[in-house]
């Protein structure tokens, strides 16, 4: 076990590609760090310069304390899963786990001992003499987590392990993967694009975008403070609101209506020094059905009314979605969320969409007008341009 | 309708059948028709009898007695199991090169490669005799093995690349992560997923090889070098007067066994789709 340290670790590719830009992460020993970002955001790459697969251009990475550039992955006692398990296929599941040990040249009954202990662990028991071929999806991935832990490495890596899971599995898997984690307490850096995945397994997040990382954090602080727009949008399912709004003297004017700052807000965007047009984004569960809103404390809110799109019942609460006149709201950044979760072209032209999470004693109906407050403290505001939070505290 | 769909099949399996029977029959035909002519007596050579009248092992006795033969069978055995050799171990590390590196002239490497393997190699008989003379090769063992392996190993080169190209990548780097060196991670998970590709390399080179009549009879002269189809060639019988067809068909039948022996043993080897369940679920 050990802490790992990026300092300024960039990778430029042969080919001219700056993949990885000047990151800078601290990873205490023990911990549970995902890495996120929408695919080709250089998350696989900062892995693989942690493995030692792929050189380091320019910056340093500490492992322990010690500087590990030049070291052969071999050398640096790190073990890695592989999105594709690269499961030895040759080799029966035994020999699979024991690989590492023979390597190390392990004496045959402590081979013997650690592969069934992890085999016990990942409940492959029954499976140890079949080869990878004739193992299911689930099966093999924790043979290729077996392999990881036989030899008590001081970090695993994890590159996108559960994405060729079916869903069921995949949430399954991502329980097991938390409570080995703990139960092993070793360091481990998890790579995914699935936000869902990040915001449920790790003890911090950090969040990547071209090469650069946005904000590193717990996973509810990311979800309340995000730095900027691109984090807003990313955490968080459904993803937050985003409406464009002008800003005249503590008054938003957006499609949503005329919208008072509280006084909070307020000095956070005067100390933020604001642009006069910018993006208010509000996450769905923010909004309330009004007629269950108490009368004290629909004063601290705005209330609007609207069509009702389309309303989903979950059972525990309703999802209604409204279309609200006026333009949608642009920037770089979420024009690029947009191309990632593929709905650059589904959300294109007439109004601002809108999804708002209310009670599921709501009397809404599909097709007829809706009144629908917000908590106007709950707002965040960003810079259209840069895409920064105006609204971002510490705490 | 699964009666009618059943009754389909099976007319189409006994029309599939009849095909292949034929088709079968018409390859072996020629092969059955030497097999029988190395059986039979001389009187009875040219009786036109499929099945011999009298069978008799005179002609596989007498090709053994002779040193033409037997010093044709070993210089065969030697030179092809040699040129292979060298074809398969060069062309195994110049595969792995084109499909794991990327090097300045990678598809140069590979598009002259193809070139000399399309190469017609009559156009080089002449100059590979003078450039043999002159080196002293001629009617040597090297003198045939380096052609052959000009001709085998960009063969072997072209197969043996597509046969790595099916190795995913990813299980190099896990071998490298369990902490392999670079020569254990050949050794131990990529050298036995390229087995396969390796022996059917083999087994078409050692054909090419076995099979040459064009270099070998323009590059040997005596029964020094001289290969078994070189050596049919200028089969005579034991007297000159001998009608040498019953000889020719013992040889030609000896001449095949090795071969169908090499393909038995390599056979067993090529166990298709090795590599499923690597990757992926
Ligand atoms: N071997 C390579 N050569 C050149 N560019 C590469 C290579 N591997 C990845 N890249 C580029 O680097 C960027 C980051 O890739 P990657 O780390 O694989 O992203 P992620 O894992 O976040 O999807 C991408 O733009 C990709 O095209
Ligand atoms: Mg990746």
């Amino acid at each position: 076990m050990a802490e790992i340290v990026l300092d300024k670790v960039t990778k430029k590719y042969p080919d001219g590609a700056l993949a990885v830009q000047e990151v800078d992460i601290e990873i205490a020993d023990g911990e549970f760090i995902i890495l996120v970002g929408p695919s080709g955001c250089g998350k696989s790459t900062t892995l693989n310069m942690i493995a030692g697969l792929e050189d380091i251009t320019t910056g340093e990475l500490r492992i322990g304390g010690e500087r590990v550039n030049e070291r052969a992955p071999k050398d640096r006692d790190i073990a890695m899963v592989f999105q594709s398990y690269a499961l030895y296929p040759h080799m029966t599941v035994r020999e699979n786990m024991a690989f590492p040990l023979r390597l190390a040249k392990v004496d045959n009954a402590t081979v013997e001992k650690k592969v069934n202990d992890a085999a016990d662990i990942l409940d492959l028991g029954q499976h140890l003499d079949r080869k990878p071929s004739n193992l299911s999806g689930g099966q093999r991935q924790r043979v290729a987590m077996g392999r990881a832990i036989v030899r008590s490495p001081k970090a695993f890596l994890m590159d996108e392990p559960l994405s060729n899971l079916d869903a069921k599995l995949r949430v399954q898997m991502r329980t097991s993967v938390s409570r080995l984690q703990k139960q092993l307490g070793t360091t481990m850096v998890y790579v995914t694009h699935d936000q869902t995945e990040a915001m449920t397994l790790g003890d911090r997040v950090v969040v990547m975008r071209g090469g650069a990382v946005q904000q590193i954090g717990a996973p509810q602080y990311l979800y309340d403070h995000p730095a900027n727009l691109f984090v807003a949008g990313f955490i968080g399912s459904p993803s937050m609101n985003f409406v464009p709004a002008g800003l005249e003297n503590g008054l938003l004017r957006s499609p949503l209506g005329d919208i008072q700052l509280t006084d909070r807000i307020r000095r956070l965007v005067e100390a933020a020094d604001a642009p006069s047009e910018v993006i208010v984004g509000i996450r769905p569960e923010h909004f309330e059905d009004s007629s269950l809103v108490e009368e004290h404390q629909r004063g601290g809110g705005h209330t609007f009314t609207s069509n009702v799109d389309v309303l989903e019942s979950m059972g525990s609460d309703k999802f209604a979605y409204f279309t609200l006149s006026g333009e949608q709201a642009t920037s770089a950044e979420l024009a690029e969320l947009a191309a990632d979760s593929g709905t650059a072209e589904a959300s294109g032209g007439g109004g601002v969409s809108l999804v708002t999470r209310i009670d599921a004693a709501s009397t809404a109906k599909e097709g007829e007008q809706a009144e629908i407050w917000f908590n106007a403290d709950k707002v965040q505001l960003f810079d259209p341009q840069s895409g920064r939070n105006l609204t971002y505290t510490e705490d | 309708m699964a009666g009618i769909g059943g009754a389909e099949t099976t007319a189409k399996k006994t029309r599939w059948g009849i095909l292949n029977a034929v088709v079968v029959i018409y390859a072996l035909f020629p092969v059955l028709w030497i097999v029988s002519l190395s059986f039979k007596s001389k009187d009875t050579l040219a009786d036109g009898n499929f099945i011999p009248r009298s069978w008799t092992f005179d002609n596989y006795s007498e090709i053994f007695k002779t040193t033409e033969f037997v010093r044709a069978l070993a210089n065969s055995i030697g030179i092809a199991l040699i040129a292979t050799a060298v074809a398969v171990v060069f062309g195994t590390m110049a595969a792995y090169a084109i499909a794991r590196l990327d090097f300045p002239g990678k598809s140069l490497l590979v598009g002259v490669s193809l070139l000399i393997a399309m190469f017609p190699q009559v156009s080089l008989v002449s100059p590979l005799f003078e450039i043999e003379r002159s080196l002293g090769l001629f009617d040597t063992w090297p003198g045939l093995i380096l052609p052959y392996i000009t001709f085998a190993l960009p063969l072997a080169i072209y197969t043996l690349s597509a046969f790595f190209r099916e190795i995913p990548w990813e299980l190099e780097k896990a071998a490298k992560m369990d902490g392999a060196t670079p020569g254990q991670a050949f050794r131990r998970v990529i050298a036995p997923l390229a087995a396969p590709g390796v022996f059917t390399t083999a087994i078409l080179v050692f054909i090419f090889c076995w099979n040459d009549f064009l270099f070998a009879i323009s590059l040997t002269s005596t029964e020094r070098s001289r290969t078994v189809p070189v050596a049919l060639s200028f089969f005579t019988g034991s007297s000159q007067f001998e009608d040498p067809t019953g000889s020719i068909a013992a040889a030609a039948v000896v001449i095949t066994i090795p071969i169908i022996l090499f393909v038995l043993f390599f056979q067993r080897r090529i166990v298709a789709g090795l590599t499923s369940g690597a990757v992926k679920g």
